[in-house]
């Protein structure tokens, strides 16, 4: 059996693509730099900030920590783990990620659908599950499995988005928990960890 | 109980079946990704749950090719990373030049893709007639493949752009025959390559070389596999031979992190120390 719901681990995983890097600057910039869940980040490469350290990118916005995710090393409380570009990126039951150069998977590579997927089994009803703008519908199918498994899903408003699909595919796919503007997601991810404390 | 709890199980049981019938031992690899690569083969193989797959891997000693190139071909392109490919011509063929005979074993060699471009590295520094490159992957189909050297077309592109990256001397046009949406590489690029059947899980030193080439294998591999298999290529390796893994790759926490120095960090070329 799976472990009660108050002994899961919670971890944030946020996926997103044309758009996404000032969504997420937006986003990120909402949580305290004691944010107490880890907290994965998915941007796809053809969002266009290939050839920039994403990570840099972010850090400038962000009080946690930004560190690119690497192959066998342990998720990190308060620490904002990015996606390296080309590869997948998986979280292992032991909570520690692992990468792949299998196929693209939603003609992609990272994929959110490969990386929420993961997390839901890894973790259940621990997940929680944010899709942002984007283009194309990576994260719906991945955003399905962590509501499948009692997580928890927040989209973006689609009418907000800077590119709608990405959050329309989710909503059709997946549905979810809380469909909010940027603003009010950075403020719930910041404000959830003191309400299942 | 969820569903995904018996498939675990199930899962398992097929790690311990291969292993068992057939001598093939995944239990090391990482979990996440296999999961994701059996699934694919079981809807690829039409069967109709992994139980199924453990079964027909039983009862059908011929479907253990299919298998195999299901569970361990990684997706590679040529001259992947071109400036690890530059690195090594401007700084490592170089010092390879000064050998009589250089030896090269590129770990996991699934298609074959990065086999002909160090073949065309060698050619185009003039050192291709004294070396040898050993080829090796778990995957029969795969090797075959690899020994074709035959690639869809629509991949030229690409191919020509990391080529070119990589410091390319020609066109990339020049080493390969197109026909049929396909290109194929000229069969001279293969004199000197040995191709060969080695798991890395389970065998063990069978050369001694000068560059080991192993990317983004190590990445499928728990921690205990990647120790074995570094353990394995740092004994491989001649007094400072030379290591090029994959650009995710690293010898930080590991076995052997104290056996090498960084050569390159981008690149992620490491030497081998002296004997301590």
């Amino acid at each position: 059996m799976r472990s009660a719901k108050t002994a899961a681990p919670r971890v944030v995983v946020i996926g997103a693509s044309v758009g996404g890097l000032e969504a997420l600057k937006q986003v990120l910039g909402a949580l305290p730099a004691d944010y107490p869940w880890p907290v994965i980040v998915l941007l796809h490469t053809s969002a266009g900030y290939r050839g920039t350290r994403l990570d840099t990118l972010l850090a400038q916005r962000c009080a946690l920590p930004v560190r690119e995710a690497e192959a066998r090393r342990p998720l990190e409380a308060g620490v904002v783990h990015i996606a390296p570009a080309g590869y997948h990126l998986l979280v292992e039951q032991d909570l520690r990620f692992s990468l792949s150069v299998d196929e693209k998977v939603s003609y992609v590579r990272p994929s959110a659908d490969v990386l929420f997927e993961s997390l839901a089994e890894a973790v259940g009803v621990g997940a929680v599950g944010v899709i942002l703008t984007g283009a194309n519908d990576d994260g719906a199918a991945g955003l399905a499995a962590i509501r499948a498994r009692g997580g928890l899903a927040i989209v973006q408003d689609p009418e907000e988005a800077q590119a709608p699909q990405m959050p329309q595919a989710a909503l059709r796919m997946a549905g979810a928990d809380q469909v909010l503007s940027l603003e009010a997601i950075g403020a719930r991810l910041a404000a959830l960890p003191g309400e299942s404390a | 109980m969820l569903d995904t709890d018996a498939e675990e199980l199930e899962i398992r049981d097929f790690i311990r079946t291969l292993k068992a019938r057939h001598g093939y031992d995944f239990a090391q690899y990482a979990p996440a990704s296999f999961k994701r690569r059996l699934r694919a083969l079981r809807v690829r193989s039409g069967a109709a749950s992994i139980a199924a797959l453990s079964r027909r891997v039983t009862d059908e000693p011929a479907f253990l090719r299919q298998v195999l190139a299901g569970l361990s071909v990684p997706v590679s392109e040529m001259f992947r990373d071109p400036w690890v490919f530059e690195t090594l011509r401007r700084e490592v063929l170089p010092i390879l030049a000064s050998y009589p005979r250089i030896h090269i074993w590129q770990a996991g060699c699934a298609h074959g893709e990065e086999v002909y471009s160090l073949a065309i590295l060698l050619q185009e520094e003039g050192l291709y007639d004294k070396s040898q490159i050993f080829a090796t992957d778990l995957n029969d189909v795969a090797l075959e493949e690899a020994a074709e050297g035959i690639y869809p077309a629509s991949n030229a592109r690409l191919f020509s752009e990391n080529y070119q990256r990589a410091g390319g001397r020609h066109s990339l046009s020049d080493y390969f025959h197109a026909r049929y949406e396909r290109i194929k590489f000229d069969e001279s690029l293969k004199r000197n390559v040995t191709f060969a059947s080695h798991n890395l899980s389970t065998d063990g030193v069978f050369a001694e070389v000068q560059l080991i080439l192993c990317r983004n294998v190590l990445i499928y591999f728990n921690d205990t596999l990647q120790n074995r298999v570094l353990q394995l290529f740092r004994d491989s390796l001649v007094h400072k031979g030379f290591l090029c893994l994959g650009s995710k790759e690293t010898l930080a926490h590991t076995t052997v992190e104290r056996d090498f120095d960084t050569f390159d960090q981008s690149a992620r070329l490491y030497r081998r120390h002296a004997l301590r």
